[in-house]
């Protein structure tokens, strides 16, 4: 047993009689290295220890949490949660999951620890490489504003006073280099980056080559005259529509009434082309765990199948009050939150024609490289959006003019109805969604 | 916090084997919030950090290493790992003698938020609550925050310089949806002060939860916003962060000495139009983005980066001043103790003008009056940012109209800047947090009523 367990397992013991206890105990330990101008402009070394408690009494829940695991410091967190719950309102849901809720459940076979040995003098040389090579990957990039390595090891343990425990253990490796180009006309940035549970998933030559043709493909680019469009989204901006989008699947939001599906399910909420799943469980998903945030094991969630929609994702608590189980996606910010809802490997099932293919199909489209302002652009309780968008027009299913400063605006429900196909490029990405190229029958572009 | 003998020993280790600076920076800091939602108290949480970064130096390379471990040989081992990860510097042992510098702080904190009773700060949310759904039937639902917390900082470096601050904050945030034919909106409001609970005698939670459920109302009734160029006025207190956004970022030393911002190399030169004037002020009394030193020891000050249009300087942290031999101008910042510092901005204001505000709006014979905008996110290397607009009204033959919604501010800082065609004499501050490399900092953002001549304004109007 790890000292993290123990830890869990002793504050959870010390509930008293008509309490509930649960601690998340989490340990990280990581390495970043930046690079700027040919030399190390930083290197941090750090560990973080933390604790985060809940105490449910008389239905009612208080939480609390420190960055430290001296006893004294636990002590005093556990103190707090019992007091913070006090001034909580009860709530009959309120409540820790027990051993009946997980009765038949078992965590997806998964291994997510690397044992890593790179010595520091490594991962400095991969950083410098990095940056040298997006330096040189075109005469027209005249510097690279960052360029890094970082990789890490984490743990976390749960333990509840119902008995519940679980112990999990995960490592990540990442690069990334941000590219600036100019060839007169003003600068253009561009980023890439690889991501992997150790160096050898990273795709080291691909971050340096996308930060060059990000940037580059964008000099010249100018605003546009707004119309109606199609518009094909690139692998990173379908992601982080999939991340806004997903507040919409979140039980509680469902729960409280802000969801744009509240009471929809088995009604077609997207075009018959789209299904959409998180799933943990899938090892390729950087966000994949075998455990929520509540020592819940994960499963396979279908949101909507083609085009359909099939329900909503619950923690222990949002399960009780919707009289549903929990579908294994309570998250945490960390050990200082307490659980919520949230997706962990959510992604649009592929279809079968590339991106150049989808490209092809339309006479003119606007593909979108990346947008800005999305999440104060959008209005995820009605749905509205309007964000500011760059990328390259497209015709003869080639790139054409580079595109800035336009917006392209519609509603997430709209836009979920307009997919008139996915791409074939599925490509997993850090953070909780995958990325994939889709093309959008229509959207609002206004420009200049 | 941390005994003098101990940071110097700690500094002293840190440099055993060579570099040319080292920093100790520890921070203890205690929060609480509380929340209420769907009707109810929903949960109340504190937390507590505690814990130390320090930092070497040995040319333009920094090591870096943190713990939350405050012993004696807990330092020592962080001192250690971050010398390790900057070793190869010259020179050997050295003393370092600390002398305590004296903190000035601008404002004093009557009412420490821990000796407050919790009760007092749930009744808060309740009072919002039950304003807020005062406001009428459409008010669908109503979610109140209360937060706290007092941050104590000590700052000592191989300069020998030793210092201390602490620095308490609160803020009351309400958030509201309301629904109706044309569907739900939401209306939000959360002001935020560096004072203790004596927040709550100048700002009442019923009037904060009042703003935001007539905020939520009024964009029922809204209008699709159009999309094009159009002349833009913004409410005082509403387009600071615009500026924070497109010009601040861009005047930060470490994106200058980049080459990453559209204005490196532009001292001297005329780069807004004559009627803008931008400070950023870490001294301005109890405003959100305010304290005594900055996160590396430097008393807070008030620099002016832009007078009449002309670009006067830019921000400095320590290591980016040091590199060009003058002073830090005190925006050297952090989020936590496990974060490095870097160049970032406190109170950043567009200063008062001489125009009548409603002059100004009369002047526009058709454009857009924003008078609250959501977040926003700029590119510093090429000046392109966009805005969400939370609430705004069409300005018809210069009288303000519908409202609408939905809508985009898109453009780029140094356009927008030498655009600005009026600069009203009134002045409000708007309080946020800016996120900067993964690290969030509160700042706030001020700004008189002004007008930008010309703005893309994205809409979903057909």
């Amino acid at each position: 047993m790890s000292n993290l367990q123990e830890i869990a397992r002793r504050v959870a013991d010390s509930a008293a009689a008509g309490e509930q206890v649960e601690a998340y105990v989490v340990r990280t330990r990581e390495t970043d290295v930046e690079v700027f101008g040919g030399e190390v402009e930083s290197l941090t070394t750090a560990g973080i220890e933390g604790i985060g408690v809940r105490v449910i009494v008389d239905h009612r829940l208080g939480y609390a949490s420190a960055g430290s695991l001296d006893p004294d410091v636990i002590e005093e967190t556990v103190r707090e949660a019992r007091d913070n719950a006090a001034f909580g309102e009860p709530d009959g849901d309120n409540a820790l999951v027990t051993p009946d809720d997980l009765e038949g459940l078992a965590p997806p076979d998964l291994d997510l620890w690397r044992e890593n040995a790179m010595p520091t003098d490594e991962k400095v040389r991969i950083a410098l490489e990095l940056e040298a090579a997006t330096k040189a990957g075109d005469p027209r990039i005249r510097g690279v504003e960052a360029a890094g390595y970082g990789d890490g090891s984490s743990e976390t343990a749960i333990a509840n006073s119902h008995g519940v425990t679980s112990y999990t253990r995960r490592t990540t490796c990442s690069a990334y280099a941000v590219a600036l180009a100019d060839d007169g006309t003003g600068t253009q940035s561009g980023y890439g980056f690889t991501v992997g549970r150790a160096f050898d998933d990273l795709d080291i030559p691909s971050v340096s080559r996308d930060a060059v043709e990000r940037a580059c493909r964008l000099l010249g680019a100018k605003p546009v005259p707004g119309r109606r469009i199609p518009v094909v989204l690139d692998p990173l901006v379908t992601r982080s529509f999939l991340g806004v989008l997903s507040s919409a699947f979140n039980g509680e939001s469902v729960l409280k009434g802000r969801s744009l599906f509240v009471g929809r399910e088995g009604e077609k909420i997207g075009a018959p082309t789209l299904t959409l799943v998180d799933d943990p469980t899938d090892p390729r998903a950087l966000g994949a765990a075998l455990y929520d945030s509540e020592a819940v094991p994960t499963r396979r969630n279908a949101l909507i199948t083609d085009g359909v929609l099939q329900g909503f994702l619950h923690n222990v608590y949002t399960g009780r009050r919707a009289h549903l189980r929990s579908t294994g996606s309570a998250v945490r910010g960390g050990y200082s939150t307490t659980p919520g809802v949230g997706i962990r490997a959510l992604r649009l099932e592929p279809g079968t024609r590339t991106p150049e293919e989808l490209m092809a199909s339309v006479p003119e489209a606007l593909y979108v490289q990346s947008v800005s302002g999305l999440h104060s652009g959008t209005n995820p309780i009605s749905g509205d959006f309007s964000v500011g968008a760059e990328g390259l027009m497209v015709r003869g299913g080639a790139f054409q003019e580079p595109v800035r400063e336009v917006t392209i605006a519609s509603t997430l429900q709209r836009m979920l109805l307009d997919v008139t196909e996915v791409g074939s490029d599925l490509t997993f990405l850090p953070g909780a969604a995958a990325g994939v190229t889709i093309l959008i029958g229509e959207m609002t572009m206004s420009g200049a | 916090m941390i005994d003098t003998d101990v940071l110097e020993a700690t500094l002293g280790h840190a440099l055993r084997s060579g570099g040319d600076f080292a920093e100790v920076f520890v921070e203890d800091r205690r929060s609480s919030n509380g929340r209420f939602d769907d009707g109810r108290v929903e949960e109340l949480v504190s937390s507590r950090e505690r814990g130390a970064g320090i930092r070497v130096v040995v040319g333009e390379m920094t090591g870096f290493a943190h713990t939350a471990d405050l012993s004696v040989e807990g330092l020592a081992q962080a001192a250690d790992a971050a010398a390790g990860a900057a070793r190869g510097g010259g020179g050997g042992a050295r003393a370092i003698e600390l002398v305590a510098q004296d903190v000035v702080r601008s404002h004093e904190v009557a009412v420490l938020p821990e000796t407050v009773e919790k009760r007092r700060k749930v009744e808060l949310l309740t009072r919002a609550d039950a304003a807020a759904r005062a406001e009428g039937g459409a008010i669908t639902s109503v979610t109140a925050s209360y937060a706290d917390g007092r941050r104590r900082i000590q700052v000592a470096n191989s300069d020998g310089l030793l210092a201390s601050d602490e620095a308490v904050r609160t803020r009351f945030a309400v958030q509201c949806v309301a629904t109706g034919d044309t569907g739900m909106q939401t209306g939000h409001e959360a002001p935020g002060l560096s004072i203790g609970f004596e927040m709550f005698d100048t700002i009442d939670p019923e009037d904060v939860a009042r703003a935001a459920a007539r905020r939520a109302i009024t964009l029922l009734d809204a209008v699709p916003a159009p999309s094009g160029k159009l002349p833009v006025v913004l409410k005082r207190g509403a387009g600071g962060v615009l500026f924070h956004e497109a010009c601040g970022h861009g005047l930060e030393a470490d994106h200058i000495q980049k080459d990453a911002s559209v204005f490196t190399g532009c001292v001297g030169e005329q780069v807004a139009s004559p009627y803008v004037t931008i400070v950023d002020d870490g001294t301005y009394p109890r405003e959100w983005g305010t304290f005594g030193i900055d996160d590396e020891g430097h008393p807070a000050q008030r620099n002016v980066l832009i007078e009449n249009g002309v670009l006067t300087d830019y921000m400095w942290d320590l290591l980016r001043a040091r590199k060009e031999g003058r002073a830090s101008s005190g925006n050297g910042r952090r989020q936590t103790y496990r974060d490095l510092p870097m160049v970032r901005m406190t109170n950043t204001f567009v200063t008062a003008g001489e125009s009548d505000p409603d002059d100004i709006i009369r002047s526009v014979e058709h454009g857009i009056y924003c008078v609250q905008l959501g977040g926003g996110q700029v590119n510093p290397a090429t000046g392109d940012f966009v805005f969400g607009v939370t609430e705004a009204y069409m300005i018809e033959g210069g009288e303000i109209t519908n409202p609408i919604r939905a809508a985009q501010l898109i453009g780029n800082g140094p356009d927008v800047m030498r655009m600005v065609d009026a600069v009203g004499n009134d002045f409000d501050t708007w309080t946020g947090m800016c996120g900067k490399n993964g690290q969030s900092v509160p700042v706030s953002s001020g700004q008189p009523t002004l007008l930008v001549r010309e703005m893309t304004v994205g809409g979903t109007a057909a």
